[in-house]
């Protein structure tokens, strides 16, 4: 097996099992995809050559001796650097966390990954402390789009998406706390999951906001996004709100279609303050799921703001050492917002805390009667790197700020989502949000496969040369 | 709204919190702070203007 442009972690698989390619070749070909791109993408921080080498070795002399290969067996991914990786120190994307010792064990998703037969090559770009939304890093350098290198990738797990935009791996994991899978989903053209909050372990990762942070996958196609999920889930003693429930794999009712199931479109605060093509984004996918319902999520403007209110709070309160005693050592952009997120009154973060409990309730009313509610994942297609503003609906914004806008109001209660790209033509991609109810994720993704299978959600690779 | 909203002095708030937190505020961030604390002050009047009875607890930890 050469370095192959279309592949795929199904590809890989059935390669490797059929005895067709081995895994140091599919390793191999990762490996020369990113030392031949990667200059221009910055995508990855972190390229572990020989360690992935010694691993795909041990696993083709296991197949070799009569070993049955695992669900991902010969698979490269990469994660994003909040994710521990053993004999790394865990950056998170800052510079001052370069100064910790290397993580002594790879994080628990890693673990599960590989224990399926993936092969880890690298960690990846980010947003400094995962406070981000662009993909842009003062200190390792901006992730680039790989459909537009002038382009933001989104963040804050930039690097996540644009490896796989670049076809450098077919799977990779980012950190969601706002929307950070689900903007450079939508921005890079690939498929991402945010979990249920819960489902998946955050052992051995970098934390940012402890009440909003998921971790999940993200891949070119839906059913490589289910082979990722199925093989993380499971409780987890190492991470406190991982949920004590068994794993409910998706993979086998990935085909099962959408007959029976209630579909209908986000209102209201996702259907304005976005460009047209976002809200085109969504009717195209509507129109392939023939879903005509349109529903309310109450007060969706003010569970951003609740959002956003604790997302400074408690991500200021992780840092509150750090903003004293190194306080230049952060990216002005981050330092400034969790100063001033230091200095919220409690009362304003108890008040975000008791309307989260009251949207929640209003919003679980309303899965009762729908399964799965579509939604922007962005309002607008990626801006230019280093833009700071943007016009949405006549109205000149802060892009860092408003990016997450539709994103947030999902999140803060902790919803599955999983992010199926939509191209309405030749220009950059757009995302669309498939939301279901807590622990459904195998219902949004029946809905997903249904849109790539119909052509409506695809995930090319850059055509980079 | 509050009539304390209106009276807010985001420059005044800031150094008196900075010393509460112990956070050394250099002078060219005061502006950039105080933006984002424009921006988070009018996040909090959006949630506050939402009324919420007595009843309804707060969800520290959100379980799904």
């Amino acid at each position: 097996m050469t370095a192959n442009d279309s592949r795929t972690a199904v590809t890989i698989t059935a390669a490797i099992a059929s005895g067709q390619a081995t895994a140091r070749q599919s390793v191999m070909g990762s490996l020369e995809r990113i030392g031949r791109l990667d200059g221009r993408v910055g995508a990855f921080t972190d390229v572990l050559a020989a360690r992935a080498l010694a691993r795909a070795d041990a696993q083709d002399a296991a197949l070799r001796g009569g070993a049955v290969p695992g669900p991902l067996a010969g698979v490269p991914f990469a994660v994003k650097n909040l994710i521990d990786i053993a004999g790394l120190p865990t950056r998170a994307g800052s510079k001052i966390n370069r100064e910790r010792p290397p993580a002594e064990r790879d994080g628990a998703l890693v673990r599960r990954l590989e224990a399926a037969g993936a092969i880890l090559v690298g960690g990846l770009n980010m947003g400094e402390y995962a406070y981000d939304f662009t993909g842009e890093n003062v200190h390792d350098g901006d992730a680039h789009n790989p459909h537009a290198l002038d382009h933001m990738t989104g963040g804050s797990s930039g690097g996540s998406g644009a490896a796989l935009a670049a076809g450098m791996v077919p799977l990779t994991l980012g950190s969601d706390t706002n929307g950070s899978i689900r903007v450079p989903a939508a921005f890079c053209g690939c498929f991402g999951l945010k979990p249920t909050y819960g489902r998946l372990t955050r052992a051995g990762s970098f934390p940012f906001v402890g009440s909003l942070d998921h971790l999940g996958p993200m891949a070119r196609s839906v059913t490589d996004l289910a082979l990722a999920y199925d093989a993380m889930q499971g409780p987890d003693p190492d991470d406190p709100v991982a949920a004590p429930r068994p794993a409910e794999p998706v993979l086998s009712a990935l085909e099962s279609g959408i007959d029976g199931l209630r579909i209908a479109v986000a209102g209201g605060h996702f259907a304005r303050g976005g460009d047209p093509e976002a809200f085109a984004a969504v009717a195209r996918a509507a129109a392939a799921l023939e879903a005509e319902r349109r529903v309310e999520l109450p007060e969706a403007h003010r569970a951003r703001a609740a959002a956003y209110l604790i997302t400074a709070a408690e991500g200021a309160t992780l840092h509150l050492d750090r903003l004293r005693t190194r306080p230049q050592d952060f990216d002005p952009a981050v330092r400034d917002r969790l100063i001033a997120g230091a200095m919220i009154p409690a009362a304003h973060v108890e008040r975000a805390q008791r309307f989260r409990r009251w949207y929640r309730a209003r919003v679980l009313e309303v899965f009762e009667t729908v399964d799965v509610i579509l939604a922007p994942a962005t309002p607008c297609r990626a801006p230019k790197g280093g833009q700071t503003h943007f016009v949405l609906d006549g109205v000149t914004l802060p892009v860092r700020a408003n990016i997450g806008v539709f994103t947030q109001p999902i999140s803060f209660i902790g919803l599955p989502v999983l992010a199926a790209p939509i191209r309405l033509d030749a220009g950059l991609p757009l995302g669309v949000q498939v939301i279901a109810a807590p622990w459904r994720e195998d219902l949004a993704f029946r809905v997903a496969r249904h849109l790539e299978r119909t052509g409506v959600s695809t995930a090319p690779i850059a055509e980079l040369s | 709204m509050l009539e304390t909203r209106t009276a807010f002095d985001p420059v005044t708030y800031a150094e008196a919190a900075a010393a509460l937190l112990g956070l050394n505020l250099d002078p060219m961030w005061i502006a950039p702070v105080t933006a984002n604390l424009r921006v988070l002050a009018a996040a909090a009047e959006l949630v506050e203007d939402f009324p919420l009875g007595d009843e309804a607890d707060a969800a520290p930890r959100f379980e799904a």
